[in-house]
């Protein structure tokens, strides 16, 4: 069905997409380059001078940049195992025979779908707060002394909330990549004298290892640029405690008014992720390749 | 109306030369059959035929005229595809339709068409169902009144039956060579099965690697094969093709002996061998005889009633007169 | 072929999961039972709030804020339409990627998909500043496309596995039927794509609707739709815990009921067709 006609008209058809995605790439990756090595202060335009390499060294030599990188890492590393762990095992579960799957099924997914300033509201809010929130009242029904969450462990409080969103995507991805496990597969093992654990680590988790890699790889373009659970909860703070990369660049960007600085660690924030991404593209490059 | 003629085509896929320059007559009426083993190119024709792919170089004329750069459409062909390739989300009634609906065909036309190819074809009973909730079977008649109400110079069948269990496929194959000597159209239909060649066909058409390697009706292909390859790749069970000492005795490289040509005697013969395994069909006895100075046993076939065990002493005896001799590039030795 | 579990067995089951179940969504139903109660009753402790009376107080007091249904109006906008943009940019490339495939196409895919690794912080600058001096700020059709443009890469992928299961042999029967292209799309390719067109859609709504980085950066008054809405409760006054909740159950229950709807095809669509 190839015919020439046919390829011209699909090379057409294509382009708009990819034109749009690439100038949508390009040009503010050029802008942000550009901008980084310029002096820029938004509130007075025109005064632009180029520096070299000062942005860069002011914001990695900015005590905050080191926290923010380590709070992002952390972020996505304690996210992605509480996540994926959380996942298979909510997985295994929904996946035995019991009544009301269904419904069941449509609770735990629910969370997925709240929106982010929602979500961080929800939280800070009606669980977390120190006074009103359920978990201090629990607290102080059995006496204890409530615990303030964002307060003492704001970065530990994100990385709950941001878990609580991102579990039921992991659950429902690896319960239907479980579901398309041949059941003979499991029966022929069970005949060869595998024990339920064996099962598990030489069947089912290998058959889940392309859904795995796949949870990984999304939840990362995400949870790298998580932002808005942190600006409704607490502003990045007490200090930095709460601050990841993203935050902090908008803080130098937009609050700030330092285009250079902030330009300077957008670029910063584009390699590391090229670093994730580059790990992860070689992963699911080759998965994808059925 | 349904005559073909293919001129010097030949079909390449990037540097891969799938299909070298051929030339072949399909006659008005004619059941033709393309047969060879997979990747002989035998459906690539047919989509050369049917404007699916454009040819590499060489005319296609349908019917005295041009047709080479027809869209398929034009070419006034109906084909019916291996995966029957039914519009899923239409009934059978318009599943029927649509060709007629694409040519713009009046309603009261349109419906006598579908009638008669329900009442044909026996679709009645599911006319108003999804192809989702027919079985095989049923889809594979769908397909074809999707391909008769079209009335078409030429039928294209591409591997029509091998989605089909056993049984279906030979009551298909009836009811297709039924279809053939009533409208009387030509019909192009493609199988890597020889059974299906011999017993459907008018003329077989023998590929290999893209080339004909003959054209012939098919007891011309059993009693005179031209070579080892159609030899060996036409009859069932297939013939007995031998080297060595035995062939040389004939003046050949290779002869070959088909298994209803030799006689079996349990005391005297040309060869001996040693009874391996035995098939029982009920009325024939497949014997598989391991022979002295042969590679591989000899298939013999044998009356059903003959009592022969693994492992008893046989003599056979190839009648001569039904000797196929073949020299060292295969070709037949007149 | 399934052995049979006894009766036991799956009671145990049943209760560890539906407490698993009512664990992930207890956040969800305190919200949804906190928007039903007083301000004053919505802070008390979990069993108290249980008890005491039901309200809509609050939901009118939100429906009264003058502009919550321009919030409203502006995340149907901005989800709507650049859902339904990405959809006529993308489902001509999905379809020639997926019936005229070149040697380039997976490339060209894997491109796509990388360049939502770019983290958007990285153009921040850039793009707010463009949507400065060309007076895009704050306004529905930047968001519309900002949020196009960052779903497109999904959009083409989940339309392009959603293409490739549609049997070619059916686009040549078509073909051998007589139809055209123009007719080839509208009876054969378009029915048989309609519940992957559905799906596609569905899932960018879902992502347009909860988009929360560019909604709150490039908004202030004008085009905010409910992510900013919600947002401006974060530095409250007074009591506040019942309008919050009725403000974010009215936020989040279309999305809930929709996303609901697609369990299935979400799947595929978040995993780029990599998970079915």
């Amino acid at each position: 069905m190839a015919t020439q006609h046919s390829r011209a008209s699909a090379r057409l058809m294509i382009s708009p997409s990819v034109l749009l995605l690439l100038g949508w790439m390009l040009i503010p990756l050029c802008m942000t380059v550009y901008f980084s090595f310029l002096r820029y202060d938004l509130l007075s335009p025109g005064t632009e001078v180029f520096t070299g390499w000062d942005n860069y060294y002011y914001f990695l030599t900015d005590p905050s940049f080191n926290d923010a990188v380590i709070n992002t890492l952390s972020l996505l590393v304690g996210v992605l195992l509480v996540t994926v762990i959380g996942g298979i095992g909510f997985a295994l579960l929904l996946n035995l025979p019991a009544w009301g799957q269904g419904i069941v099924r449509v609770l735990v997914i629910a969370p997925f779908f709240v929106m982010p300033t929602v979500s961080g509201l929800l939280w800070k809010n009606m669980f977390m707060n120190p006074v009103n929130g359920v978990f201090a009242h629990i607290t102080l029904a059995f006496g204890g002394q409530p615990f303030d969450f964002l307060g003492q462990a704001p970065w530990e409080s994100i990385i709950l909330m941001v878990s609580w969103q991102w579990l039921p995507f992991a659950t429902l991805i690896l319960l239907t990549a479980l579901q398309s496990l041949d059941q003979e597969q499991l029966e022929a093992a069970e005949m060869d004298g595998a024990s339920w654990l064996n099962r598990f680590w030489h069947i089912i988790l290998p058959h889940l290892s392309r859904a795995i890699t796949v949870v990984i790889l999304i939840q990362t373009i995400f949870l790298l640029s998580i932002f808005a659970e942190i600006l409704v909860t607490t502003n990045g703070g007490p200090g930095t405690a709460s601050t990841n990369l993203t935050y902090l660049i908008y803080v130098q960007s937009l609050l700030q008014y330092d285009v250079g600085v902030g330009s300077a660690g957008g670029v910063i924030a584009i390699i590391l992720a090229n670093i994730v991404a580059i790990f992860l593209m070689r992963m699911v490059g080759k998965n994808l390749d059925k | 109306m349904g005559q073909i003629t293919i001129k010097q085509v030949s079909k390449s896929f990037g540097d891969v030369e799938v299909i070298p320059p051929l030339d072949l007559a399909i006659e008005e009426g004619e059941f033709v059959v393309f047969v060879g083993p997979s990747g002989c190119g035998k459906s690539t024709l047919l989509r050369l035929i049917a404007g699916l792919e454009d040819v590499s170089s060489g005319h296609i004329e349908i019917d005295g005229q041009p047709a080479t750069d027809l869209p398929p459409a034009k070419r006034g062909l109906a084909m019916v595809f291996q995966s029957y390739a039914l519009y899923p989300h239409m009934s059978v009634r318009k599943n029927i339709a649509f060709p007629l609906k694409m040519a713009g065909m009046d309603k009261t036309e349109q419906n006598r068409r579908i009638d008669e190819a329900a009442r044909v074809l026996n679709l009645a009973d599911y006319i108003d169902r999804r192809p989702g909730q027919l079985s095989g079977g049923q889809r594979q008649r769908v397909a074809i009144g999707r391909a008769i109400v079209r009335e078409p110079s030429a039928f294209l069948f591409d591997e029509p039956l091998s989605n089909l269990d056993a049984a279906l496929r030979v009551g298909m194959r009836l009811e297709i060579t039924e279809l053939h000597k009533r409208l009387k159209s030509t019909m192009i239909y493609v199988t890597h099965d020889q059974v299906e060649a011999m017993t459907m066909a008018d003329k077989i058409v023998v590929l290999r690697a893209g080339n004909i390697e003959q054209i012939g009706s098919p007891l011309e292909l059993y009693r005179n094969p031209r070579n080892a390859f159609v030899a060996g790749f036409i009859g069932s069970p297939k013939m007995n093709l031998i080297e060595g000492d035995k062939a040389t005795a004939f003046d050949a490289s290779t002869i070959g002996i088909r298994p209803e040509h030799i006689s079996v005697s349990t005391d005297s013969g040309d060869w001996e061998g040693t009874v391996g395994v035995s098939e029982h069909l009920g009325s024939d006895t497949f014997l598989r005889v391991s022979c002295e100075g042969l590679d591989e046993p000899v298939t013999v076939r044998v009356s059903g009633d003959i009592e022969l065990n693994y492992g008893d002493k046989v003599f056979l005896s190839p009648d001569s007169s039904n000797i196929h001799r073949f020299d060292t590039q295969g070709l037949r030795i007149a | 072929m399934a052995r049979s579990i006894t009766t036991k067995q799956k009671a145990i089951n049943t209760a560890v999961i539906w407490v698993l179940g009512l664990v992930m969504f207890f956040p969800i139903f305190w919200l949804i039972i906190l928007s039903f109660k007083t301000e004053s009753d919505a802070i008390m402790a979990p069993m108290e709030v249980l008890m005491s009376g039901w309200t809509m107080e609050s939901y009118d007091a939100v429906n009264r804020r003058s502009d919550y249904f321009k919030f409203f109006s502006n995340s149907v906008i901005i989800a709507l339409g650049s859902t339904f943009l990405g959809l006529l940019i993308a489902v001509p490339a999905a379809w020639a990627m997926a019936f005229v495939p070149g040697k380039r196409t997976k490339d060209i895919l894997l491109w796509m998909l990388s360049t939502k690794m770019l983290p958007p912080v990285g153009v921040l600058i850039p793009i707010y500043l463009l949507f400065r001096d060309t007076g895009l700020l704050d306004t529905r059709i930047g968001l519309v496309f900002v949020l196009m443009m960052i779903n497109l890469p999904i959009i083409v992928w989940m339309l392009y596995t959603y293409f490739k299961e549609i049997p070619v042999d059916i686009l040549e029967a078509a073909r051998m039927d007589g139809a055209s292209l123009g007719k080839e799309v509208l009876y054969v390719l378009t029915p048989m794509a309609l519940p992957g067109l559905a799906s596609t859609m569905l899932l960018n709504i879902i992502l347009a609707w909860n988009e929360a980085f560019w909604t709150l950066n490039l908004t202030s008054a004008k085009a905010a739709p409910l992510t900013a809405f919600i947002a401006s409760y974060s530095s409250p006054e007074g009591l506040f815990y019942a309008k919050l909740s009725a403000a974010s159950v009215m936020a989040i229950a279309p999305i809930l009921i929709m996303g609901w709807f697609s369990q299935k095809q979400l799947v595929r669509g978040l995993t780029f067709g990599a998970v079915k």
